[in-house]
Parts: structure tokens; C-alpha cells; sequence
């Protein structure tokens, strides 16, 4: 699989995927996409770049443990249901705010939070997974 | 998108329009806290030295909601949230009632004396493994499936539990554990497929999974929906969860491979899970299903005490014996859910707290054993009563309760489910407990004879003084376990009523049913 073509191609392979990612992502509320579908995106994105060029550097480039970032996404989609708390509405109410950012109104919410936190569950549980089986086909 | 002022849309007519108030979130604490700790533990996994003490604490503030809840719900009846606002049965709801709550507080308790036991049992491999995460989002999964008020809700928990009891079942990967594993996994998913096809069928007879809605058009779908199917097949998957013979199997072949924390947690939690869920789907969703189930249940009863109680007789591994004990549990559980009168399930209530506890409890005596006596088969250990007075005065105590003798919590629920049972008429169900009861005398009797009696056969204590100094931290952990077990043994009165108020909860479900919908059926 350790082509010169693939390994040369893989990392702008990669970086387009995990910016296609994120875009699948934000996009998800109203069309089709989000967390779940976007975090599968980014994984086969780590999962290519590591057949491409080894575990190890999809590891360093990663920085965080994939399992880390299953964790913080957990940790970002319940904490995204606590935000009712203040507001006296039931637990995981999605909440909504449109604030003028540079001129551009964005529309913040707590779905999109609890949206970005599947998204980090699927990257970095999937990722583990892929990682590992990729580890042990060069034992 | 977000809802703006100029859009005329009543809001009444499709969501929660009154304030919730901050009290109301004990509902979801029980839940939420362990998902938020075992997060926290995940992103900070290396960093072992943290995990102990903040799963510790994390299963305390647990606790406490589970203590507030129970608290609110003995003083205002069932307390509902419905998440997201959405009115139920489109939202879906937590549905807190005596029965939920007090096993939640059990379930709590005892997983917090686990993680207490954990900090001597699980080495610092074991916690970079992930023991702390997954024990806390097993309490997660254990808690939601208490307190959850929607059926498809209630798999989803299952699965949240099933998929951390793996991670903590594996923990090592040696390969005894992995075959262990292999059996509690493949039996776990055809129980959790059953289960799921029978939600399938259900929602596709009656459109809904709302607990409380389901029981409200149950009746009118007796005629043409196939619900003593879906029934029968619910009674399949949780009565395969529970254990409940010929389906028990799967717990005697698994349940001895992990650490002895995770066995205990396994033997006292996970079994009862499947115990509520036959409870609440069977006297709630289908209570006139269940009176047709009823001689079945029975027979299954019987035959899960006794026959269960014969497999601990025959064996002499330790942690098998009381895979054995916890299989003859859930028959004598049973037994209250087929007589389905009032009484007989406030003996069911009232025998699963005592069953989380005790076998929890003889599952950490065990760990304790083998610490000082170095084996776990009775061909092997001999001496402790000698070397460990207090470990066996422990014993002695656990005992007691297993076999339901006084002084203990174990008396209670047999004396209720055989008081029961008599008044049903159904004597043989009587007989069957009280054999069970000996049966299970005999079966520790004879762990406490040649483990504690019996001398040593090289004479001499073998165990110096170091081994017990190291056992007093277990020590401190299981008479923690045994406080509650005594008081209720000694002073069964406000237990026994919170089991009669549980099941007066399911004899008569109306109150559970208005707190969902507190406008009728319907509305």
C-alpha cells in the first residue's frame, strides 16, 4: 500500500477530508450531514493517512489519545444538556442564540455544541479502533 | 431553527411550557453525573493517580441525587422530566417512581463501595485500561435503565451498560477472560435482540414507546395486536438478562473470569436490571398478559431457586458458588413477579435490595479470601478461621443472609414471598423457597466448613500478620456493606414499607401514568 504516489497524496488527501469534515458537520442542523456522519469523515481521513504514512505519525499529529477525544466529545454533549439548567427548561432543550459576529449573524445553540461533541465521540472512538487494527497488521 | 417572536406557533400544543424547576433535575442526576465523571476520566486516562478518588467522588455526588430523588419521590409521588421539552410521548421522559428510585439508590451504594474496593483491588494496569470510565458509565447505563420512561430509551440504556460491563469484563485480557467474555457477549446480544424485536413489534402496534402511553392504549389494542407475543418475547430477553432458568447459564460460565470488583458489581447490579425491566414491563405495559405468563413465570421461579442453588452445591470454585447463589436469587425474585399480588411484589422489591447488596458482598469476601487463604478453590483453602477471625465473622454474617436466617436482611423477603404465595394458593411456590432457603444453608455452610473450620492440612497458620493488616481496608469495605444489610434485618419496617410503596406502584400504575400525562390518557 506504501506507494511514493499515495504516501505524496495522502496528507492533502487527508487535510481535505477532515475540512470536509468539519463543514459536513456545521452545515448538519438543517441539511443533510452532522456530528455522527462528520466524525466518520475525519476517521477514514486519520485511517488513510496512517496506512499512507505509519501509526505513529497519525498519533503525533493527532496530539491528543483518539480515546481523549472520545472522552472531551462525551464530556461537550452531556455538559450541552446542563445549559437548560440556568434557563428552567427540562435537560437537553436545545437552546438558541444569534449574535452578530463581524457582521454575520451566526446561529449558536446547544444542539450544535451537543453535535460537535458526537462528532468528537465518533473521530476519536472510530479512530482508536482503526489505529489499533492498522498497529497490529505490521506485528 | 430558532422560534421567532413574529411566528404565531403555540408552543403549549407540542412542548413543556411550565418552568422546570431546578429540583426537578434529581431526575436526570443520577444519569447525567456518572456520563459527565466517566468523560472527565477518559480525557485524563494516563493520569491514573487521579482516577480512583474522582470516580470516588463522582459516585458519591451520585448517591446524593439518588438520595435526594428517593426522598422526593416517597414524599410526591412519581417525578417526570421529559427531555428537550418535547411533551411526551414524543420527548422522552425519566420517569421516577418508588421502585425506580430506590433501586437507583441500591445500584448507587453498592458501586460506590465497588470503587471504594477498586482502589485496593485494581492495579495501576487495570486503570489505564479504562476501569474507572467504564465503571462509571456502567452506573450511567444501570441508572438510566431505573429511571428511564420509554421502552426504546430503556434498550438504549441496556446497551450503555452491556458495552462497559465488556470493557470491565476484559479488563487484562487474559485469555480465560476472553473466553468468559465471548459467552456473557453473545448471550447479552441475542438477549438485547430479542428485546429489540419485540420494541420493533410493539411500536408498530401501538406507535408508540412512551411506557406510560403504551399502558394507556395497551387495552384497546387487545384485540388485534399481537401483544402476547411481544409479552412472551420480553419475558425472553430480560428473563435472559436476569438469569432466570433455563437461560442462566451464560452467568456461572463468565462471571468468574474478571477481577473480583467486577464480578461483585456484575453479580449485584446487572442481573437486577433485568429484574426491574421484567417488573415494570410486565405489571405496567401488559398486566393482563402477565396473569396468562403467570404459571410459566412460576415454574421458571422454582426451577431458577433450586436447580440453581444444586449448580453452587456441585461446585468448588469459590466465585462459581456464588454465580450459583446469585442465579437461585433470581428465582426467588421471580416468584413475587408471578404472583403479581401486592405483597408478593413488595417481597420481590424488598429481596433485590437485599440481593444487590449481599451479592456484592460475597463476591468481595471471596476477593478477601483468596487474598488470605491464596486460592480460590475449596479443594485449596483451609485454615481461616484461625488465621482471620474477623474475615470469618464476616462470612458467618453474609451467611446468614444469603440462606435468609436472622438476624439479617435475607429473613424479610422470604417470609413476605412464602406469606405471599400461601395466599395465592400456590404452596409449591412456598415449598420451593423455603428448599431453596436450605439449599442454600447447606451449599455456604459447606464454603464456611472447609474454608474456615477445616485446618490446615500443613498446620500452622500460613498467613502472618502482614496479610491481615492488608485486609483491613476490605474489612472496612464490607461491613460498610453489611451496616444496611443488618439494619434492615434488625428494623425492616421503613424498607419494607418502601417495597410495599414500590409495589403498590406497579399493582396500580395510575399515578405513574398521570405523571406523564397529567391531563388523562391521551391528551
Amino acid at each position: 500500500m506504501r506507494t511514493v504516489i499515495f504516501r505524496t497524496s495522502a496528507p492533502y488527501l487527508t487535510s481535505l477530508m477532515v475540512l470536509f469534515s468539519v463543514f459536513v458537520l456545521l452545515r448538519g442542523h438543517n441539511e443533510p450531514g452532522g456530528g455522527f456522519i462528520g466524525g466518520l469523515i475525519a476517521a477514514s481521513a486519520f485511517a488513510i493517512y496512517g496506512i499512507a504514512c505509519g501509526v505513529s505519525p497519525v498519533r503525533r499529529a493527532l496530539y491528543f489519545h483518539p480515546m481523549a477525544l472520545s472522552g472531551f466529545g462525551l464530556f461537550l454533549a452531556a455538559l450541552s444538556g446542563f445549559a437548560s439548567l440556568f434557563f428552567g427548561v427540562p435537560f437537553l432543550t436545545g437552546l438558541w442564540t444569534s449574535p452578530e459576529i463581524l457582521g454575520v449573524t451566526v446561529d449558536l445553540s446547544t444542539v450544535l455544541f451537543f453535535d460537535i461533541g458526537v462528532y468528537f465521540v465518533v473521530v476519536g472512538s472510530v479512530t482508536s479502533i482503526a489505529l489499533a487494527l492498522e498497529e497490529r497488521e505490521r506485528l | 431553527m430558532a422560534v421567532s417572536s413574529a411566528n404565531t406557533v403555540d408552543l403549549g400544543a407540542a412542548m413543556v411550557t411550565a418552568p422546570t424547576a431546578l429540583a426537578d433535575w434529581v431526575v436526570i442526576l443520577p444519569v447525567a453525573l456518572p456520563i459527565l465523571g466517566g468523560a472527565i476520566l477518559l480525557m485524563v486516562r494516563h493520569q491514573v493517580r487521579l482516577h480512583a478518588w474522582m470516580a470516588v467522588v463522582v459516585a458519591a455526588a451520585t448517591l446524593a441525587a439518588t438520595t435526594a430523588l428517593l426522598v422526593r419521590v416517597i414524599a410526591e409521588g412519581a417525578l417526570v422530566m421529559t427531555m428537550g421539552r418535547w411533551l411526551p410521548p414524543f420527548g422522552i421522559s425519566f420517569n421516577a417512581d418508588a421502585l425506580g428510585a430506590t433501586f437507583a439508590l441500591t445500584a448507587t451504594f453498592v458501586t460506590l463501595v465497588g470503587a471504594l474496593f477498586a482502589i485496593r483491588d485494581i492495579d495501576a494496569t487495570g486503570r489505564r485500561y479504562g476501569f474507572y470510565p467504564f465503571l462509571l458509565l456502567m452506573l450511567a447505563g444501570v441508572n438510566g435503565s431505573f429511571l428511564t420512561g420509554d421502552l426504546f430509551n430503556l434498550y438504549v440504556w441496556f446497551e450503555v451498560f452491556v458495552i462497559s460491563s465488556f470493557g470491565l469484563l476484559v479488563l487484562g485480557s487474559e485469555q480465560r477472560q476472553i473466553d468468559g467474555a465471548s459467552k456473557y457477549a453473545v448471550l447479552n446480544l441475542v438477549a438485547t435482540t430479542v428485546f429489540l424485536i419485540a420494541t420493533g413489534a410493539l411500536y408498530g402496534t401501538l406507535g408508540t414507546l412512551n411506557m406510560a402511553d403504551i399502558a394507556n392504549k395497551v387495552g384497546a389494542a387487545r384485540e388485534t395486536g399481537p401483544l402476547m407475543t411481544i409479552a412472551t418475547l420480553l419475558l425472553l430477553a430480560f428473563g435472559m438478562k436476569a438469569a432466570a432458568f433455563p437461560l442462566n447459564f451464560w452467568l456461572p460460565a463468565s462471571y468468574h473470569t474478571p477481577r473480583i470488583v467486577t464480578s461483585a458489581l456484575f453479580g449485584g447490579l446487572l442481573t437486577k436490571v433485568g429484574i426491574y425491566a421484567l417488573l415494570r414491563s410486565m405489571m405496567v405495559l401488559f398486566p393482563l398478559e402477565r396473569v396468562v405468563l403467570s404459571d410459566l413465570i412460576a415454574w421458571v421461579a422454582g426451577a431458577t431457586m433450586v436447580l440453581g442453588i444444586m449448580g453452587a452445591l456441585a461446585q468448588s470454585d469459590l466465585r462459581r458458588i456464588v454465580g450459583f447463589v446469585v442465579v437461585s436469587g433470581i428465582g426467588v425474585m421471580l416468584a413475587g413477579l408471578a404472583l403479581g399480588s401486592p405483597l408478593g411484589l413488595a417481597g420481590t422489591v424488598l429481596y433485590a435490595v437485599h440481593s444487590i447488596l449481599i451479592m456484592t458482598a460475597l463476591y468481595l469476601l471471596v476477593g478477601l479470601m483468596y487474598e488470605a487463604g491464596g486460592s480460590y478453590s475449596l479443594h485449596d483453602i483451609a485454615g481461616l478461621y484461625r488465621a482471620h477471625p474477623l474475615l470469618a465473622a464476616i462470612a458467618f454474617a453474609l451467611v446468614l443472609a444469603a440462606a435468609g436466617l436472622p438476624p439479617l436482611s435475607g429473613l424479610w423477603p422470604k417470609v413476605v414471598l412464602v406469606k405471599a404465595s400461601l395466599d395465592a394458593g400456590m404452596w409449591w411456590l412456598a415449598i420451593a423457597i423455603l428448599v431453596s432457603g436450605i439449599l442454600t444453608t447447606i451449599a455456604l455452610a459447606r464454603v464456611f466448613a472447609l474454608a474456615f473450620w477445616r485446618d490446615r492440612p500443613d498446620a500452622g497458620p500460613a498467613a502472618g500478620d502482614g496479610a491481615a493488616a492488608q485486609l483491613g481496608g476490605g474489612y472496612a469495605i464490607l461491613a460498610g456493606l453489611l451496616v444496611p444489610a443488618i439494619w434492615i434485618g434488625i428494623y425492616p419496617e421503613p424498607v419494607l414499607q418502601l417495597a410495599q410503596l414500590a409495589a403498590a406502584g406497579l399493582s396500580d400504575p395510575s399515578a405513574y401514568l398521570e405523571a406523564v400525562f397529567p391531563l388523562g390518557p391521551g391528551s
